[in-house]
């Protein structure tokens, strides 16, 4: 009654401190940039700068967590434009709705 | 490619027509996880842009933060808007509250990204450890989260007066507390609204994170994963975890910085 005494037959293997440097380092990229947009929240003056910035940076938060947490930069070639290439369609929604939204400004104002 | 990305080795003995083979060279369950993760991305993609362009349909409000005050003329600025602490009622502590929420989520995305790396070297008492961890930080989240929802339902204490079409159709001006789905002290409908669906719809996420996330730690803790031999449920439930921190990331950027 192997089974049921609850011992595994896989072998532990010993830790990869590369490894977990590694996340730990990415982790602290992702609070740096948070801290980065917190004090830039503070200090700039509101305007299209300012907003740019912000999305550029949370593209970059959100390139480090689908590539370093989701491991989706180490995946296959097929796989990871499988899940990429899509995303071209918000674009055309991006340019649809912002327009949409700046001619009922227009109309209302 | 990484030869360790997956938890389950792929022969690659096999032919092609062999059968047992694996598209894309990730399993099923993983390949499906995915996959639903594009889709939710949409989701959330379309409720996110929504919210810039309602929020491009309205002015934005101008003039200095001392003299704000909420109208459904302009749209409020999101600082001025958040800025309350738990259990320090009236100190102007703008976004501090919700700056620590995505440290909250960040870190338990960090300690979810360690379990999986446990689970590649089948370590089952660093899986359970990084699990409780994960498990800990997503329901700290989801306390702030309600206290947030609150402390915005119920508002200020001074209010804002406001001339709004109530539910009956009727103008009315009169001082408004907190916020609902018709009127809020703070600024447009639309405003609270999008708060409401989008917060709403991310905190569910986190919820359901939040249950899965149990299961995989229990499981892991009674030892399933052993006797399956492999992790990679582990790895499946956090590429859904690392899903809702990357939602976050652009919640946080569109709802409380721009």
């Amino acid at each position: 009654m192997d089974i049921q005494e609850n011992k595994s037959t896989l072998v532990v293997e010993t830790r990869n401190d590369e490894k977990i440097k590694k996340i730990w380092k990415t982790a602290a990229i992702l609070l740096a940039i948070t801290v980065v947009e917190f004090i830039m929240a503070f200090t700039m003056g509101r305007g299209i700068l300012l907003y740019s910035a912000f999305i550029a940076l949370t593209i970059w938060k959100a390139k480090y967590i689908m590539m370093e947490f989701m491991h989706l930069g180490d995946e296959v070639k097929g796989l990871f434009y499988s899940i990429i290439a899509p995303l071209i369609f918000l674009i055309w929604l991006i340019i649809v709705l912002v327009k949409e939204g700046s001619e009922i400004f227009l109309m209302r104002w | 490619m990484s030869a360790h990305s997956t938890a389950i080795g792929v022969s690659s003995k096999r032919g092609v027509w062999g059968g047992g083979n694996e598209p894309l060279k990730a399993s099923y369950g993983k390949l499906m996880m995915w996959f639903f993760l594009l889709s939710d991305i949409f989701t959330f993609a379309a409720f996110l842009i929504t919210y810039v362009s309602i929020r491009v349909s309205y002015p934005a409000y101008a003039g200095s933060a001392e003299a704000f005050v909420g109208s459904n003329e302009y749209w409020p600025v999101p600082e001025l808007v958040f800025k309350a602490l738990p259990f320090l009622h009236g100190v102007n502590a703008p976004l501090i509250f919700v700056g620590i929420m995505t440290f909250i989520l960040i870190a338990s995305s960090v300690t979810m990204v360690l379990a999986v790396e446990a689970g590649h070297r089948n370590d089952r008492n660093d899986v359970v450890k990084w699990m409780l961890w994960t498990l800990v930080g997503g329901i700290t989240f989801l306390g702030c989260q309600a206290w947030e929802w609150s402390h915005f339902i119920h508002g200020t204490d001074g209010g804002t007066i406001m001339t709004y079409v109530n539910s009956m159709g009727r103008s009315v001006t009169e001082t408004v507390f907190g916020a609902n789905l018709t009127v809020n002290e703070y600024g447009p409908a639309g405003f609270a609204q999008l708060f409401f669906f989008i917060t709403g719809f991310h905190g569910f996420h986190v919820t359901i994170g939040v249950v899965l996330l149990f299961l995989c730690f229990y499981q892991a803790a009674v030892g399933v994963y052993d006797r399956r031999g492999h992790y990679e449920m582990v790895e499946k439930i956090g590429l859904y975890w690392h899903f809702v921190d990357l939602v976050w990331v652009f919640v946080f950027t569109l709802f409380y910085l721009i």
